[in-house]
């Protein structure tokens, strides 16, 4: 079950916690916590948003993040925004093992704005993204939920004259083994409110974990196959309205004239706003809002950008691509080393524009009144959605309440507030609460896109054929620059040269970017798997053309580079084991092999595909092994890993956002096309069990899938594909 | 212009233009949200409501043509037998991520195995591929319908 408010915290001392590595005391109040006033919204069913009881003011409120009532009732306020990613059971599971609660009694709660309290600090801010949340959170939630047991034994020991050591808690109560006398949280809350929270918190034993480790079920499932969940589409607020919109479709471009008389008699159509950019249509439902947005007369201003095409584009980029960039990686000298070598391999690597298009369409509801705001939302950076309608509405951030919501995917789109700046926007000229709606088209011609990457890769071989030199120059747009700019430092994007030489032993390498943005107007930003997924096909697919420049097998080649990284060495051979790497396949098939180090996990796979006479390239099956480090929710893992292939595999055949007269010329599911079930390989998954410190796991399994698609043609047919998405015409075959 | 639309047995009566697709009229008029808009031109099935039984894309089905149709949506699909093993088979395999396009996915697996109780996986490929899920559950969903095709059978028996 989902409860709409956490716990009702009072905010401490203004110190942020969120840049300590541990879950500072700070975090936790010191006096007895939740001093009641907060709503306890239920959303497990829409309507019960209206049912509000005040929450009691006598719960047992500890920190941030845990919350018991008189009742049993645990609420955990899960820091991190669900978004599939299975985030919300995980973390409760860190809490739960801590709390000694089964994961059946807890109910979890999304956070609100709140930096100091719900910071990621591997970000810096509120933000769910570059598969940190357990990274980040596998200390401090832990500790929240430790400090919280030991106060309430404390409590329990306090009551029956007992030493807390000779209590324990489990299930939920606390026992005191000797004399069989059993105390229930609930009834322990009122005392432990008085308790001190501890001075040294004691975390279990790793070898005395029950839930970490072993796989849960989501808790977020039951409310998902009934159509109860309720995503930010869904949000109901009495005397809403619904609007969509339409921006210019020149990127960059503004509203110049507006015929609405049309729209206007349109049956069910309240109002047309107009904003500099864009126009919106107010309505009582959707339908109509829709049908009144068809019948607007809008001309544009389509500005400077009226001409641009993918290829200025490209253009553009390669000239870049001619220029030295910004050291990222440099040991050894690749000059010197390339010109002892007694062979060079170049090779130049692009990826297209991609589009996110997450299920649910963004949206976002806003309530603008003269002293406060509303924005019910689902966003992978609710403080930042908090900040702009501040911005846009004039008012204090505090007076900005975000409601945020499940996200119906997010895969780095939610990590932008764009569309809730525009909402805002409108919502400020509407009487009432009104939710903004954008149509599937609006959505794919006005993301903010993955950048446009194109790479120069060169490496010397010596006679034996291992690489004595790699330079990797990687040229694109700066995210970091423009989303995270304390990050962007001495001119060098961290993220365009992340991993941008693998886990590999170069004796000579050096990682060069070129920094060339696309014009205003068209942003580019975060997209699943982030700088891992850019590099890792460039460079998996070049040290593929590097082992068969050697003549040698690619995953034996890969192994003899691997010789300090033994972590990377165990997923390739794992991965090349299950899959029967080596073994025969048919004519037309072929294997190939990918390998990554990001977000701190190693994973490995092998693709199997067969390649049509006219090109059509079918993946059939995809074998990965990874080590992640600690295991939280093995069966999450798994998923992740499932439907990471599945929406890398979308970008290898599919995915290309391409520009013509300033407008992106896709538009909906038919010419962006998605992978469909279908054309979704078996997908076998291998955990290496490890006690290292938890990697990440939300983007790994998208980062690694391209290259060994890519490398697997090649092994079909020989033909060497540097660019995706895979065009069909370069693998034809009579 | 006044329409009465039976959904999940009931009548319900809504004033719109008579092209307004079914989608809108559960969701934003009626409030039944469970139903999901996904890209307003039937190609990724979030919308999937049964019509009569039948799989039916609503965002594309103006309410006017609805006419004297039973309309089945994922709030009440757990009543039917087939509806209520595809919800089990869902939650056993834990195939949600995000969850957004779940609610059409199970309305065609329970449209499929409602008239085809033991889909090949060819069927269960041709029944389930006009249902996008970006978060790429399909290998779950795959598995999910069998085990729901499994259970079927001997529950029928048993009911």
């Amino acid at each position: 079950m989902l409860i709409d408010r956490p716990a009702p915290v009072v905010s401490d001392q203004g110190q942020e916690a969120q840049h300590e590595p541990g879950l500072s005391r700070r975090t936790f109040l010191t006096v007895g916590a939740a001093v009641g006033g907060g709503l306890f919204l239920s959303v497990g069913l829409p309507l019960r948003m209206k049912t509000a009881v005040a929450a009691p003011p006598t719960d047992f409120a500890p920190s941030a993040f845990v919350r018991i009532g008189r009742d049993g009732q645990v609420v955990l306020t899960i820091p991190q925004v669900e978004m599939g990613q299975g985030t919300y059971t995980s973390l409760s599971m860190l809490i739960a093992e801590e709390l000694e609660v089964e994961l059946a009694q807890v109910n979890v709660a999304h956070a609100p704005a709140d930096d100091k309290l719900y910071g990621n600090r591997l970000l810096g801010f509120q933000a769910t993204g570059g598969s940190t949340s357990v990274r980040v959170f596998f200390e401090p939630l832990r500790q929240a939920g430790a400090a919280a047991r030991m106060m309430l034994v404390a409590s329990a020991a306090e009551t029956w004259h007992v030493a807390p050591a000779s209590c324990r808690a489990e299930k939920g109560a606390v026992i005191h083994p000797e004399s069989g006398r059993r105390l229930r949280y609930g009834e322990l809350v009122d005392k432990a409110a008085s308790m001190p929270v501890p001075d040294k918190i004691i975390l279990k034993d790793r070898k005395d974990f029950s839930l970490i480790g072993t796989p849960a079920k989501r808790i977020d499932s039951a409310d998902k196959v009934n159509g109860r969940a309720v995503y930010g589409i869904d949000v109901k607020v009495p005397g809403m309205k619904i609007a969509t919109v339409a921006a210019c479709p020149v990127f960059g471009g503004k509203l110049a004239d507006l015929d609405d008389t049309a729209a206007r008699a349109v049956n069910g159509v309240r109002q047309i706003v107009q904003l500099d950019d864009a126009v919106a249509v107010v309505a009582d439902h959707m339908g109509a809002a829709r049908k009144g947005l068809a019948a607007l007369k809008i001309t544009w201003d389509e500005g400077p950008n009226a001409a641009f095409s993918t290829a200025d584009l490209v253009a553009q980029l390669e000239a870049a691509s001619q220029r030295s960039g910004v050291v990222g990686m440099k040991q050894g000298d690749v000059e010197v080393a390339l010109k002892g070598a007694a062979r060079k391999v170049e090779a130049v690597y692009q990826l297209p524009l991609l589009a996110h298009a997450t299920m649910e369409p963004l949206n976002c509801t806003v309530h603008v009144r003269e002293d406060s705001c509303d924005v019910w939302v689902g966003s992978q950076v609710v403080s930042r959605a908090q900040r702009t309608a501040a911005d846009v509405t004039g008012l204090p951030p505090e007076k900005i309440t975000v409601h945020n919501q499940f996200l119906g995917g997010g895969f780095g789109r939610r990590l932008e507030v764009d569309y809730v700046t525009q909402a805002v926007r409108i919502a400020k000229q509407v009487d009432g609460p009104v939710k903004v709606v954008w149509t599937r088209e609006e959505d794919i011609q006005h993301d903010i896109y993955r950048p446009y990457y194109y790479d120069r890769l060169t490496a010397g071989l010596d006679a034996s054929g291992r690489p004595v030199s790699f330079h990797h120059r990687t040229v694109g747009s700066s995210i970091v620059a423009r989303w995270l700019p304390p990050a962007f430092k001495n001119d060098l994007d961290l993220d365009a040269v992340k991993a941008a030489a693998g886990p590999y032993e170069f004796p000579n390498v050096l990682v060069d970017w070129v920094r060339q943005e696309p014009p205003a107007g068209l942003t580019t930003g975060w997209w699943r798997g982030v700088g891992v997924t850019h590099n890792a096909f460039m460079v998996e697919g070049f040290v593929d053309e590097l082992a068969a420049a050697a003549g040698q097998d690619p995953v034996a080649y890969r192994r003899a580079l691997l010789g300090k990284e033994p972590r990377a060495a165990a997923v390739l051979s794992l991965a090349a084991e299950k899959a029967g790497w080596g073994n025969a396949m048919t004519p037309g098939s072929g294997r190939g092999v990918a390998l990554i180090l990001g977000f701190g996990t190693y994973m490995a796979q092998v693709a199997e595909v067969a390649v049509d006479r006219d090109g059509g390239v079918r993946v059939t099956r995809v074998v990965c092994a990874v080590d992640c480090g600690t295991i939280v929710n093995p069966d999450t893992i798994r998923a992740q890993i499932e439907g990471g292939i599945m929406f890398g595999l979308s970008a290898v055949l599919y995915g290309e956002i391409t520009l013509k007269d300033g407008r992106v010329e896709q538009s909906n599911f038919d010419s962006y096309k998605p992978l469909r079930i279908d054309e979704a390989p078996a997908v076998e998954v291998y955990l290496v069990d490890s006690s290292e410190a938890p990697g990440g796991m939300g983007e790994p399994g998208t980062s690694t899938i391209a290259p060994a698609v890519i490398n697997a043609v090649f092994a079909a047919t020989g033909t060497r594909l540097r660019k995706l998405p895979i065009d069909p015409a370069d693998l034809k075959h009579a | 212009m006044t329409f009465t639309v039976k959904i999940n047995g009931s009548a319900h009566q809504v004033d719109v233009d008579g092209d307004t697709p079914l989608l809108w009229v559960l969701r934003d008029v009626l409030g039944m949200t469970g139903t999901k808009f996904g890209c307003g031109m039937a190609l990724c099935g979030a919308c999937t409501v049964h019509l009569d039984g039948v799989a039916t894309r609503c965002c594309i089905t103006t309410v006017d043509s609805v006419g004297d149709a039973a309309v089945t949506t994922i709030e009440a699909i757990g009543d039917t037998p087939a509806g209520r093993k595809v919800q089990k088979a869902w939650l056993d395999l834990d195939v949600v991520q995000c969850g957004y396009c779940q609610s059409g996915q199970i309305m065609s697996a329970a449209a499929l195995l409602a008239t085809n109780p033991h889909p090949s996986d060819a069927d269960i490929d041709d029944a389930m591929s006009g249902n996008v899920c970006r978060c790429g559950t399909y290998v779950r969903i795959r598995k999910a319908v069998k085990q729901a095709a499994l259970v079927r059978g001997a529950a029928v028996q048993g009911d």
